[in-house]
């Protein structure tokens, strides 16, 4: 089947089947391998990226869904050179230990900031439940919390 | 003679009486009912007054009281899952508009279909009834009044009432909830999907009643 969606802002056109996930389309077809395989199940979040804005487990997300949409993976944040807020924060605060389940959380908050962008602990807590096996919630919470003050600044320089 | 008359008179007053309030008592049945008569068509007068609602109420509350059902429908602010109606894992929230919070959407997961490699299910417009539609932990009585009453049905007619019961992707998908994480298929409802579908309908035709 012919799918085009856009990945990161640019069109992307392939020949896929329809029912192939749209984490293996974006990492086998596209080649872009920033987006991790956890459980396969849409249960650890290591998948996570962002359709239309949402986020969403792409294991378990048909790729035909993405048809005619906006996806967003780790590598589409940055401005080039310049860091996504949330990558800068996730750098002043050290937070990766392994690292291999740090996109999907980095995804998942995005999509927490666009709602919230001042997110309480509860926010963070009912929001942000992927799973990481070296246990670095406390310095991901950090790292949220940095990324929304960063965020804030940004926007009031903006303002200005 | 004069006395005599006098009865017959208050006798045939009677008959007319009761001829007047036979008819009407058929006329409100026929105007209340004769909708979902004409859908309901097992049905005929006698097996109305003789408990086919109530019949057809029992039926439609073995699907209603299902954990297909159920877990969609909770009292609390967390989604059930699985065969025993556990709390969702991964601490998934009920949100505002009962559909999750910012992140953590039910469509983050559950797509419009179900996904048979994953094991997750999917249906159009997957999330849970709205809190005062909650049925966990009510009687089957308790049920019906809260489907029958607009201020916990989301404002629906009973004509509405009985097509989201038989027409709603969502609630029909109880009948095919595909394969769990372990690729076992998922339990349905003890009722036929059709059965259900015609038990609501009747029960509508019948007047809706709730049985003690």
């Amino acid at each position: 089947m012919l799918i085009t969606f856009r990945l990161n802002g640019i069109p992307r056109r392939m020949d896929v089947d329809e029912s192939m996930s749209l984490l293996w389309v974006i990492r086998d077809v596209l080649d872009l391998k920033g987006t991790k395989f956890g459980c396969g199940k849409a249960a650890c979040g290591a998948c996570t990226l962002l359709v239309d804005g949402q986020a969403v487990r792409s294991c378990s997300y048909p790729v035909k869904l993405a048809a005619g949409k906006e996806v967003t993976t780790i590598e589409g944040l940055s401005d080039g050179e310049i860091l996504h807020p949330v990558q800068q924060a996730w750098v002043e605060e050290v937070v990766p230990q392994c690292g291999y389940c740090q996109p999907g959380f980095m995804m998942a908050t995005v999509a927490l900031l666009d709602q919230h962008p001042q997110p309480t602990d509860d926010d963070i807590d009912k929001s942000i439940v992927n799973i990481c096996r070296c246990g670095t919630y406390y310095r991901m919470r950090r790292a949220i919390h940095r990324a929304a003050e960063i965020m804030s600044q940004s926007e009031k320089r903006n303002n200005l | 003679m004069k006395e005599l008359g006098g009865t017959k008179k208050r006798k045939v007053q009677l008959c007319l009486g009761l001829i007047i309030v036979f008819a009407g008592i058929a006329f409100l049945t026929n105007s209340a009912s004769g909708h979902y008569q004409d859908q309901a068509n097992t049905l005929d007068s006698s097996q109305l007054e003789n408990g086919h609602g109530e019949v057809a109420f029992r039926k439609m509350m073995e699907v209603l009281t299902h954990n297909r059902c159920i877990n969609c429908h909770p009292s609390g602010d967390r989604p059930l899952q699985g065969e025993d109606s556990h709390e969702h894992y991964f601490s998934v929230q009920r949100g505002p508009d009962n559909h999750g919070v910012a992140a953590l959407r039910c469509e983050s997961c559950h797509q419009e279909e179900n996904n048979n490699y994953s094991g997750v299910p999917g249906a159009p417009h997957w999330g849970l009834a709205p809190k005062e539609m909650a049925w966990e932990g009510l009687s089957e009585q308790e049920i019906g009044a809260v489907i029958l009453n607009p201020v916990t049905n989301g404002n629906r007619s009973l004509e509405e009432l009985v097509r989201h019961m038989t027409e709603d992707s969502l609630v029909l998908w109880a009948w095919d909830p595909g394969v769990g994480v372990d690729g076992q298929p998922r339990e349905k409802p003890p009722v036929m999907k059709e059965e259900f579908i015609a038990a609501v309908k009747e029960w509508a035709a019948a007047g809706a009643p709730i049985p003690d």
